[in-house]
C-alpha cells in the first residue's frame, strides 16, 4: 500500500487496483470549517481531472478533482452528515471516495509525500 | 415656608457609575430583544377586520382545504410592535453612512416614495386595457430616453427585474444577434475582477466562461482581450466588463478593447452597477458598449430594501437594438404602441423573447424617474462629480496608514484597500469591518473584489456631507492605529455592542435551521 | 440641489486636500475624445413641487384600479392592503437598509425573512422556503433550472394551464441551455389536458399551474406520482396566493417545487411590478434551491439570531458554478407579504379566501346569467373563465367605456389562437361589493345587445 499526492491538495492511497482519495491537512486548513460535501455518484465513470467531489466551507465551495483514470466505487456518506470530520481528520477519516483505477500507470505522475510536502513548503 | 419634600436629584453626582448589570428581560433599554412572532402570536385570531361572508355553497369541487395554516397572528398594535423593534435591529442609510463598495447606498428621497404610490400608478393593473394606462406608458418611455440619453445609446429593454436579471437580458440579446447572423458562438471573456454574477450569468445562459487576467494595475489589459480572443478565434460571442470596474477604476483603455471585441465579431456588455461614478461625464455608447444595464437601485436611488427590489434596464446599442425582449413600446405617428407579443412585430423587430410577466418594475420606474428628474441633467452631473470626489476624499485621508493595491492614484467613485497595513497586527480584513461596528458604521465591502487580498472596498457616495466623511476618516484612522499598536482586544471579539455579537456561520450552514418548528413536548 | 450636502467650499477645500486643481482630473482616465461637458438635451433640475405636478399628471391620465368596478386579474390581483402594511416597510431601517451582509447590525431584516420563509413553507405544505425571487414568471423559470439540476434531465413539460407569459419565460431561459427541451402544451381553457401522457424517462419535471390561468383547479396528486414514476419533479405554480387560504396545498399534494407569485398578499398591484416569487421546496433539495436563503444559528454568546447561510450556492461564491444568478431579490415585498401575513393569521387567510371565493361564485352566477355568456368552470377559486358571443378584446374596451374593467381578453396572451379569441379571464376579490357585480352584468348585457 502506498500513498500519493497531487498539486490540488489531494491524496491518494493505492491497495492493488483500488484508490482511496481525500484531501489533506494542508487543504483543510486553508478551506477552514467544513460544511457540506457533495460525493460523486458509484458507478461513475471518470478521466483524471474530471469533477468528482465537492467540498464548501461557509464562504467557499471547492472541487476535489478525480486524481486518475477510474470508476467510483465507494463515497464516504459519513461525510454527508459530519462534514467537520474533514477538518478533524482528513487523512485517515474523512477520504472522500473509493475509486477502481482504469490505469495504474498514472500513479507515476503523482507526487510522494516528501515531494509534497516540498511543494506546500513552498507555496 | 411651604416645603416640596418630592424634589429629587436631577444629576448624577454622587451616583457610582458603576458595571453594566444585566437585566431580567435581556433588553438594554432602547435596545430590545424580540421573539420569533410564531413565539408571540394569537392562533386563534385574525388582526385585519374581515366580515364572515354569508353561508353559500363554494364551487370548489374537491379542492377544499383539508390541511391546517399553523400561522399566527398578531392584533394591529401588536404588529407594529413587532417590525418596530425588528427594524430597529437595522443599520440603514438613513441612520448612518452606508459605504458597501459596488451597492452605491445613497440617499433615497420620500417625494419618490410618495410619487410610486400615486394611485394612477401603484392602483394599476399590467392587464387593463392599454387605453386605460396610457400615463402608465408615457412614463416608462419618458425613463427609457432618459437612460438612453444619459448612456448614447439608441434602445433600451425595461423589463428586467434587478441587475443581474438585466445581465441576462444583455446576453441572450447577444446570443439571439448572433444567431441571426448565423453563427453560434461558446465562449464569453469575463475579467478575473468580475462581480460574481457576470460569470454565473453567462454560464446560466450556455457559455463557457474564460477569465481574462487583471493588469498589475488592476485594468484590463487590451492584449491579454486580444491574447484570448485569438486562442479561441470565432468562438467568443462577448467580453462582460466592469466600468468603472470593481477595484474602483476607469478602464483607461476600454475603447481599445472595444474594437478589438468588435472586430473580432463579438459584443461588449458592460456590467452597469458602478454607473454612478461617470453620468453626466461619459457615455457608455460612445465608448463602445452594446448592452449595459442599470440597476435603477444603485445609481437612480430606488430603495435597497433589505435586498431588493432593484431594476435592471438594459440599454443596447444599434446592433442589438433589434433583439431587445417583449414588451417594448414603439414610439409612431400617433403616440406610443405597447408591443407585447409576437403578432403584433413589424419588420426588422426580432425579441429573443420574454424575460418576465408584464412589464417590469414599474414602481422602481416611477422612483428612477423622480430622482433624474429633481436633479436634472446639471445635477445628475454634480452628484456623479461629488460621489468620485468624497471617495477620493477618503483616500486621501487613509492612504497613509492602509494600503492602496494600485498606488497612490485616483479612484472612480470607490476606493479599494488590501490588507497589506495589517500584516502581522493579527487582526483580519473581517475583524477591522466588525470593530467598524463597534464605531457606528456599516462596514465596507469585503474581500471583494477577489483579485486583491482582504480587500476592503469604500463607497462613500455623493449623499455624505464633508463633515461626516471627516469623522468616518478619523474612526478608520483611530481603528487603524489600534490595530497598529497590538489593541487586537478592540478586534478579535468585536462588535461589543450591536444587538449580536459575531454570529456561527459555521454551525448554522452544516444544519440548516430555515424555518420555524414548534417546539415538541418534554 | 437639496440632495447634495456639499457645498462649493466643501468641494474646492476637498480638492485643495486631494492636492487637483479641477474636478475632471479625478476624471483623467476617461479617454480625452469621449468626455462630455454637458447633457445639453435633458431639462435641469426640478423642485420638489415641480416633479410632483409632472408625474401627479401622467398618474393622473391612468383609470387606478379603485375607481371603477374592476374584475382583472390573470397574475396580478386587487386586494386591501392593511395601512400598517406600508407604514412599517417605510420605515428607514427597512427601506434604506440593503441585504444583510453583516448580521450583527440587520438581525431586523434577517429575523423577518427567517419569519416570512416560515410563512411561505406553511402555506405551500412545503419543507424549506427561501427568501424570495423576483415575480412568480421568474421563479417558475428559475424552478425549472432547479429541476434540471436535480434530475440531471433537460426536458420541461408545460402545463397548457400556465400562465401564457410564465410559459414565455421558460421557454426563454431552456432555450439558452444547451440540450434542453420544453414540451407546453396547447391553451386549456377547461382543465381537460391529458398531461399524464406527455410524462416519460426524459422528462425533468411537469409544470401545471392550479388555480389555472383559466381558473381551473387542477388536481395535483396523480401528476406528483405519474411524474415521481419517471424520476421526474413535480413543480405546483400559483398566481393568487390567496388561493392557498382555500385550496389544498401543493406541498400536500406531492408537489416537490412550488413557486408562485406573492404580489396578492401585502403588495399593490404597481403595474406589474416590484412582486415577490415565493419558491418552497422538500428539505433534500435545498442544496439545489436557487437564491438567498435565511438560517437560524447563534452568536458568541449563545444568544439565538438569524444568518444568509448556504451562501456557497450563490454567484458571489460559485460564479460560473453558481445555482442561480440572481443577486438582489424581492426583500421589501416580501417583507410586506410577512406583514400582512402576520396580520391576517392562518385563520385570516382562510376566512379572506372564503371571501374571494364567494364573491367570484356570486360573479359568476351573475355573468353566467347574461345572455349568450358561458363560464367555462365549474369549480373554481376567486378568477374563471368566459366565453362571450363576441370578440374579446372588443368586449373588453366596450366594458370599459362603460365604466367597467371586466377582466382580461386570453387573445391578448395568446393572440395566434383563434380557439380563445372569445375568452375572459375574470377575478373578483373582497374589494368587490355586490354594486360592482351588478354593475359589470349589467354593462356585460348592454354591450352584448
Amino acid at each position: 500500500m502506498s500513498t500519493y499526492f497531487t498539486n490540488d491538495h489531494e491524496w491518494i492511497q493505492v491497495e492493488g487496483d483500488t484508490a482511496t482519495v481525500g484531501i489533506t491537512d494542508y487543504a483543510q486548513a486553508q478551506l477552514g470549517d467544513v460544511v457540506f460535501v457533495e460525493l460523486p455518484e458509484t458507478g461513475k465513470t471518470l478521466a483524471k481531472g474530471d469533477e468528482a467531489a465537492v467540498v464548501e466551507s461557509v464562504k467557499a465551495a471547492s472541487e476535489v478533482y478525480a486524481p486518475l483514470d477510474g470508476e467510483i466505487i465507494e463515497g464516504n456518506e459519513v461525510l454527508v452528515d459530519e462534514p467537520a470530520k474533514v477538518n478533524e481528520e482528513p487523512e485517515a477519516g474523512a477520504w472522500f471516495f473509493k475509486m477502481k483505477l482504469a490505469n495504474t500507470a498514472q500513479l507515476e505522475e503523482l507526487m510522494s509525500a516528501d515531494d509534497y510536502k516540498a511543494f506546500v513548503d513552498s507555496l | 415656608m411651604s416645603m416640596n419634600t418630592q424634589g429629587r436629584p436631577t444629576a448624577p453626582a454622587g451616583a457610582a457609575l458603576g458595571e453594566q448589570r444585566k437585566t431580567f428581560t435581556g433588553n438594554r433599554a432602547l435596545d430590545m430583544e424580540e421573539p420569533l412572532l410564531f413565539e408571540l402570536g394569537h392562533w386563534n385570531i385574525c388582526g385585519v377586520d374581515l366580515d364572515e361572508p354569508e353561508e353559500f355553497s363554494p364551487r370548489l369541487g374537491n379542492h377544499a382545504r383539508q390541511s391546517e395554516i399553523a400561522l399566527p397572528a398578531f392584533t394591529e398594535p401588536e404588529t407594529m410592535r413587532h417590525y418596530v423593534r425588528l427594524s430597529r435591529m437595522n443599520y440603514a442609510i438613513d441612520a448612518g453612512l452606508y459605504p458597501l463598495g459596488s451597492c452605491t447606498m445613497k440617499h433615497n428621497p420620500r417625494l419618490n416614495e410618495k410619487l410610486a404610490r400615486l394611485a394612477g400608478f401603484a392602483d394599476l393593473h399590467p392587464l387593463q386595457p392599454v387605453s386605460t394606462a396610457s400615463g402608465a406608458y408615457e412614463l416608462i418611455d419618458m425613463l427609457a430616453e432618459w437612460l438612453m440619453q444619459l448612456t448614447g445609446t439608441t434602445a433600451v429593454a425595461m423589463s428586467p427585474k434587478a441587475g443581474a436579471h438585466g445581465e441576462q437580458c444583455g446576453m441572450m440579446a447577444i446570443k439571439q444577434a448572433l444567431l441571426a447572423r448565423g453563427e453560434q458562438r461558446s465562449i464569453v471573456l469575463v475579467p478575473e475582477s468580475a462581480h460574481g454574477t457576470n460569470p454565473a450569468t453567462a454560464a446560466l445562459i450556455g457559455y463557457k466562461v474564460v477569465a481574462v487576467p487583471a493588469r498589475d494595475d488592476g485594468t484590463v489589459d487590451p492584449q491579454a482581450v486580444a491574447d484570448k480572443l485569438k486562442e479561441h478565434e470565432g468562438e467568443v460571442a462577448a467580453l462582460m466588463l466592469t466600468n468603472p470596474n470593481t477595484c474602483g477604476l476607469f478602464e483607461p483603455q476600454v475603447v481599445e478593447i472595444a474594437n478589438l471585441i468588435h472586430e473580432a465579431g463579438a459584443y461588449f456588455y458592460c456590467d452597469g452597477a458602478n454607473f454612478n461614478a461617470i453620468v453626466g461625464k461619459a457615455r457608455p455608447g460612445d465608448l463602445g458598449i452594446d448592452a449595459m444595464h442599470i440597476n435603477l437601485h444603485k445609481t437612480f436611488s430606488t430603495p435597497h430594501g433589505g435586498g431588493g427590489p432593484g431594476s435592471g434596464p438594459v440599454v443596447l446599442s444599434q446592433r442589438l437594438a433589434p433583439f431587445a425582449p417583449l414588451p417594448f413600446i414603439r414610439r409612431t405617428d400617433e403616440g406610443l404602441e405597447l408591443v407585447e407579443n409576437t403578432s403584433q412585430l413589424v419588420e426588422g423587430e426580432q425579441p429573443f423573447g420574454r424575460m418576465t410577466a408584464f412589464h417590469g418594475q414599474m414602481g422602481m420606474f416611477v422612483r428612477a424617474l423622480a430622482y433624474m428628474l429633481s436633479h436634472g441633467s446639471d445635477g445628475l452631473q454634480q452628484a456623479s462629480e461629488d460621489a468620485v470626489l468624497n471617495a477620493n476624499y477618503v483616500r486621501v485621508g487613509l492612504q497613509d496608514l492602509m494600503s492602496l493595491p494600485y498606488g497612490e492614484k485616483p479612484c472612480m467613485h470607490e476606493v479599494l484597500f488590501d490588507d497589506t497595513f495589517l500584516k502581522d497586527t493579527g487582526v483580519t480584513t473581517l475583524d477591522f469591518a466588525k470593530a467598524m461596528i463597534d464605531e457606528g458604521y456599516h462596514p465596507m465591502t469585503m474581500y471583494f473584489p477577489l483579485v486583491v487580498h482582504g480587500a476592503m472596498l469604500i463607497e462613500p457616495t455623493e449623499s455624505e456631507s464633508r463633515a461626516s466623511l471627516d469623522l468616518f476618516v478619523a474612526t478608520l484612522r483611530d481603528l487603524v492605529i489600534s490595530a497598529k499598536e497590538g489593541d487586537t482586544s478592540r478586534f478579535e471579539g468585536a462588535p461589543f455592542h450591536a444587538p449580536r455579537r459575531r454570529l456561527d456561520e459555521t454551525a448554522a450552514a452544516r444544519k440548516p435551521l430555515l424555518k420555524w418548528t414548534a417546539p415538541t413536548a418534554g | 440641489m437639496r440632495y447634495l450636502p456639499l457645498s462649493d467650499n466643501d468641494r474646492a477645500a476637498m480638492m485643495a486636500r486631494i492636492g487637483i486643481d479641477g474636478i475632471d482630473e479625478l476624471f483623467a482616465d476617461i479617454p480625452q475624445d469621449k468626455r462630455i461637458k454637458a447633457l445639453e438635451s435633458l431639462p435641469k433640475r426640478k423642485t420638489e413641487l415641480e416633479v410632483e405636478r409632472l408625474l401627479s399628471r401622467m398618474a393622473a391620465k391612468n383609470s387606478a384600479a379603485g375607481d371603477q368596478p374592476f374584475f382583472v386579474g390573470a397574475g396580478a390581483y386587487k386586494h386591501h392592503v392593511p395601512a400598517t402594511v406600508d407604514h412599517l416597510i417605510q420605515r428607514s431601517e427597512f427601506l434604506t437598509s440593503y441585504t444583510p451582509y453583516q448580521p450583527e447590525i440587520t438581525q431586523g431584516t434577517l429575523q423577518a425573512l427567517f419569519e416570512f420563509q416560515t410563512q411561505v413553507a406553511e402555506l405551500t405544505g412545503m419543507d424549506v422556503a427561501n427568501a424570495s425571487m423576483y415575480d412568480g414568471s421568474t421563479g417558475t423559470a428559475e424552478a425549472v433550472l432547479m429541476a434540471h439540476r436535480v434530475t440531471r434531465k433537460k426536458k420541461a413539460v408545460i402545463s397548457g394551464g400556465l400562465h401564457p407569459q410564465y410559459r414565455e419565460v421558460v421557454e426563454g431561459i431552456s432555450a439558452q441551455l444547451p440540450g434542453a427541451s420544453v414540451v407546453a402544451l396547447p391553451a386549456d381553457p377547461y382543465g381537460t389536458e391529458d398531461i399524464l401522457a406527455q410524462i416519460d424517462d426524459d422528462t425533468s419535471c411537469v409544470v401545471v399551474q392550479s388555480p389555472s390561468f383559466y381558473g381551473q383547479l387542477i388536481d395535483l396528486k396523480p401528476i406528483a406520482e405519474k411524474a415521481h414514476d419517471h424520476k421526474a419533479l413535480l413543480i405546483a405554480v400559483f398566481t393568487e396566493v390567496v388561493s392557498l387560504g382555500l385550496i389544498e396545498s401543493p406541498g400536500v399534494q406531492g408537489a416537490d417545487i412550488v413557486v408562485g407569485e406573492g404580489q396578492s398578499i401585502g403588495n399593490a398591484l404597481n403595474f406589474g411590478g416590484p412582486y415577490v416569487g415565493l419558491f418552497a421546496t422538500r428539505q433534500k433539495y435545498v442544496r439545489n434551491m436557487p437564491g438567498r436563503v435565511c438560517g437560524e444559528t447563534v452568536d458568541a454568546e449563545g444568544k439565538r439570531g438569524f444568518v444568509l447561510t448556504l451562501s456557497t450556492r450563490e454567484q458571489h461564491i460559485r460564479r460560473d458554478k453558481a445555482t442561480s444568478n440572481i443577486c438582489t431579490n424581492s426583500g421589501l415585498c416580501a417583507l410586506a407579504f410577512s406583514i400582512h401575513m402576520t396580520m391576517l393569521g392562518g385563520l385570516g387567510l382562510n376566512k379572506l379566501a372564503r371571501i374571494n371565493h364567494h364573491n367570484a361564485v356570486k360573479l359568476a352566477d351573475a355573468l353566467g346569467a347574461v345572455e349568450g355568456v358561458e363560464v367555462l368552470n365549474k369549480a373554481f377559486f376567486n378568477e374563471f373563465t368566459i366565453k362571450v358571443p363576441a370578440d374579446a378584446n372588443d368586449v373588453i374596451e366596450a366594458l370599459a367605456v362603460n365604466g367597467v374593467l371586466g377582466g382580461v381578453p386570453v387573445s391578448r396572451l395568446l393572440p395566434d389562437q383563434p380557439d380563445v379569441a372569445q375568452l375572459i379571464t375574470v377575478a373578483a376579490t373582497e374589494t368587490n361589493t355586490q354594486d360592482d357585480i351588478d354593475a359589470y352584468a349589467a354593462a356585460l348585457k348592454e354591450v352584448l345587445a
